[in-house]
C-alpha cells in the first residue's frame, strides 16, 4: 500500500470555488507558457475565464455560442504551436461538439485543453440541459483522451500543471461551487495515479472529483460507528490506476465508489471493469443511478440523486453487512 | 500507374497546368479502379483547382512540410482525399508509385485525409462542415505571430449545408481574417439529394451561397472552376483583398472531364471498371500506365 497524501483536515479547510481556481491558474500558467491561449464559448463570466480575459487579454479568443466552431478553432491553433484552452460548459463540450472532438482534437492528438467547467449535478440551478452525468463516459470511451477530475482547487491548479507539460487532447472537469481544499498547495499530479487519502482497512471508499471531498465526510461518519474506511482519491479516470485500485480490493475485500456522475460509465464503471478483471471484488456504486438531473439547491440534488457523504457512508454499511444493492 | 517523379512547378513552363490537371484525373481514375471503391465525381471537380493551388498559388516546400511559414490548406470536403493525394504526389510530397496503396491496411492514403498519417496534410478531415473552424485558427495564429502565410480551405457545397460553416464564417469576419481564403467547389450534385412534389430531385432547395458569404461579412469572387486563368484572377483577388475573409465560388462539374461522368450523381462513388477507364484515359489524350 503506498503512502497516505497529507490533507488538511476538513474541518480547517477553507472553502475556494473550482472555477475561480482554474481562472486564476490560466493567469499563473500564462507568464509562464507564452502559447497558452484560452477560447471562450460567450460563458466567459461563468466559467471564469474571464479572470484570464482581463489579465492576458491578446491571449483570450471570444467564439460566441458555437461550441463547434470552437473546438475547431482550437484544433487549428493546436497545429500551430498553441495550447488552447477551451471555456464552456461540460454539457455542452460533451455534447454539442463531440463529433468536433472526435475528428479534429482526438483523432489527430492535438494538444487541446478540454475543460468541461459546471460538471456534475452542482450547476447553480439550471437543470438538466446544463448538467452532465455522462462526460466522464464519453471522454473515457474515446480514444486518446486523458480523463482528468480533481478534488478541490489545489489539485485542479496542480492538474493544470501538469496538462501545459503533457502533449496531447486532455479533459479537466471542473465544478463550480466552492468546497473545502484539502490538498496542500504545493501539491505534484501525477497523471494517471491515484491517491490515499486515508488509511482504514475495513472498507475501500473510491472516489473521484468533489465528490472526494464527501467521501471523506463519509469516512468520518463511518468511523465514529467504528468503521475505518481507507478512501482512494482517483483524478484521473484514463489512465486509471489499476495497480491502486487493486491493492484496495487486496486489503479491504470490500469497495464502494463515489462520483457525481451516473453509475454507468465513469468511475464506478472504470472500478468495476478493472477490478471484473483483475480481482472480482464486493462492490457498490454510488452516484446518479441512469436519470438526468433538475434544477434545484445544491443540498437538495445532492440528498434526492443520492449523492452525500451519509448515502456513501450507508452504501459502505450495507456492503459490509452483506446487503443485495 | 505512372512511376515518374515530382513536376517542380519552376519547371512547369513545359508542363501545362492544364496537362497537369489531365494527368491528375487519369491518375485519379486509374487508383479508384485499382482500389475498387472511392469517390469519383467530387475528386474530378476539384482537380483543377487543387492542380493550381499546389502549383501556382501556395507558398510551400514538399522537402518541408512541417516549415512553420508554409500556406496551409485544408480540404474540408474530405472525401475528395483521392484528389489531394494524387496533386501532392505530382508535387512531390511522396512518390506517385504510393498512389497504389489508397485505401489498403496500413497505407498513409487513408480514405479520408489522415494528418497523423501523411506529411503535407494539415489538418484531418472528413466529417462534412469541420474545415473551415480550423482554417480559422491558423489564420488566427498567423495574425497573432505576425506571420505572412496564407490558409486556404476547400469546402464542398453540399457541407455547407452544416451549420458549423457559419458559425466560421462569422468568427473570421469578426477577427477580419483576410489571411483566410475559402474555395466553394459548386458541382450541384449532393450524393442522394431531396424529395420533391414532382419526384425526386437533386436539385438544392434554395441555396444562394454568395448572398450568404456576403451577408456573414465576407467578400465574394466567381470564377470558372476549370479555367486556369479565371482561377488565377478569382485566387489573385481574393489574396489581394484586405480587411476581410474572400470567398471564391468556383463553379465547378462533377465529374468534370470524362464525358460519360459529367453531371452524372451516380459517378459520386464508383469505380470504373476496365472498359470505362480505358474511355476515360482516351478522352483525356493519355496512354494507361499499365
Amino acid at each position: 500500500m503506498s503512502a497516505v497524501t497529507e490533507l488538511r483536515p476538513l474541518a480547517d479547510a477553507p472553502s475556494v470555488a473550482v472555477r475561480d481556481a482554474w481562472g486564476n491558474t490560466l493567469v499563473a500558467l500564462a507568464e509562464q507558457y507564452p502559447e497558452l491561449v484560452v477560447l471562450d464559448g460567450d460563458l466567459a463570466n461563468s466559467t471564469r475565464a474571464d479572470i484570464f480575459a482581463a489579465a492576458v487579454p491578446d491571449r483570450f479568443f471570444e467564439m460566441g455560442i458555437a461550441e463547434q466552431n470552437l473546438l475547431g478553432v482550437a484544433a487549428g491553433m493546436a497545429t500551430c504551436g498553441y495550447v488552447p484552452w477551451i471555456s464552456t460548459f461540460t454539457a455542452f463540450l460533451t455534447s454539442r461538439a463531440l463529433d468536433q472532438i472526435r475528428v479534429v482534437v482526438a483523432q489527430p492528438h492535438l494538444n487541446v485543453k478540454l475543460c468541461g467547467s459546471y460538471s456534475g449535478l452542482l450547476t447553480s440551478k439550471t437543470g438538466k440541459t446544463h448538467q452532465s452525468v455522462d462526460d466522464l463516459a464519453v471522454f473515457r470511451a474515446m480514444p486518446g483522451i486523458s480523463v482528468i477530475a480533481p478534488a478541490d482547487a489545489n489539485e485542479l491548479a496542480a492538474a493544470m500543471r501538469s496538462m501545459m507539460e503533457t502533449e496531447g487532447p486532455q479533459y479537466l472537469r471542473v465544478t463550480r461551487d466552492a468546497s473545502p481544499v484539502v490538498f496542500p498547495e504545493n501539491h505534484l499530479f501525477r497523471l494517471g495515479k491515484a491517491e490515499l487519502l486515508r488509511d482504514g482497512g475495513d472498507v475501500s471508499l473510491i472516489s473521484t472529483g468533489t465528490q472526494t471531498i464527501r467521501t471523506l465526510e463519509a469516512a468520518e461518519l463511518l468511523a465514529a460507528r467504528g468503521i475505518q474506511a481507507d478512501v482512494l482519491h482517483v483524478p484521473t479516470l484514463k489512465p486509471l490506476d489499476v495497480e491502486a485500485i487493486v491493492a484496495a480490493a487486496e486489503r479491504t475485500n470490500a469497495v464502494v465508489t463515489a462520483e457525481d456522475h451516473s453509475i454507468i460509465g465513469g468511475l464506478g464503471g472504470a472500478v468495476a471493469e478493472c477490478l471484473g478483471e483483475h480481482r472480482p471484488t464486493r462492490m457498490r456504486r454510488v452516484g446518479i443511478r441512469d436519470t438526468f438531473g433538475e434544477s434545484a439547491p445544491n443540498d437538495a440534488l445532492l440528498e434526492k440523486y443520492g449523492l452525500t457523504a451519509k448515502h456513501v457512508a450507508d452504501a459502505a454499511i450495507a456492503l459490509l453487512e452483506g446487503d443485495r444493492p | 500507374m505512372e512511376s515518374s517523379t515530382a513536376i517542380d512547378p519552376r519547371d512547369s513552363q513545359s508542363t501545362s497546368l492544364e496537362a497537369l490537371s489531365a494527368r491528375t484525373r487519369g491518375l485519379i481514375l486509374e487508383t479508384i479502379h485499382h482500389a475498387g471503391a472511392g469517390h469519383v465525381g467530387g475528386p474530378l471537380s476539384a482537380t483543377d483547382l487543387l492542380v493550381h493551388l499546389y502549383f501556382r498559388t501556395l507558398n510551400i516546400d514538399p522537402a518541408r512540410p512541417d516549415w512553420p511559414e508554409r500556406d496551409r490548406f485544408i480540404l474540408s470536403k474530405g472525401h475528395s482525399s483521392i484528389a489531394i493525394y494524387t496533386v501532392l504526389a505530382l508535387r512531390g510530397y511522396f512518390p506517385v508509385a504510393e498512389l497504389r496503396t489508397f485505401d489498403a491496411i496500413d497505407s498513409r492514403l487513408q480514405g479520408h485525409p489522415d494528418m497523423t498519417r501523411l506529411p503535407g496534410l494539415d489538418m484531418s478531415t472528413g466529417s462534412l462542415g469541420q474545415g473551415l473552424s480550423p482554417g480559422v485558427g491558423m489564420a488566427l495564429s498567423a495574425k497573432l505571430r505576425g506571420q505572412g502565410y496564407r490558409t486556404w480551405v476547400m469546402l464542398g457545397d453540399g457541407e455547407i449545408q452544416e451549420g458549423q460553416i457559419w458559425e466560421a464564417c462569422f468568427t473570421a469576419a469578426r477577427y477580419e481574417l483576410d489571411n483566410l481564403t475559402a474555395i466553394l467547389d459548386a458541382n450541384n450534385l449532393p450524393q442522394f439529394g431531396w424529395p420533391s412534389p414532382e419526384g425526386f430531385t437533386r436539385d438544392r432547395p434554395y441555396d444562394d451561397p454568395r448572398a450568404k458569404f456576403e451577408a456573414f461579412g465576407w467578400h465574394v469572387v466567381e470564377c470558372d472552376g476549370h479555367d486556369h486563368a479565371d482561377i488565377e484572377r478569382a485566387f489573385a483577388e481574393a489574396v489581394a483583398h484586405t480587411g476581410r475573409p474572400t470567398c471564391v465560388i468556383a463553379h465547378t462539374i462533377k465529374g468534370k472531364g470524362i464525358s460519360f461522368m459529367e453531371n452524372q450523381f451516380t459517378w459520386h462513388a464508383l469505380p470504373p471498371n476496365a472498359e470505362q477507364l480505358a474511355a476515360a484515359l482516351a478522352e483525356l489524350e493519355l496512354e494507361a500506365s499499365e
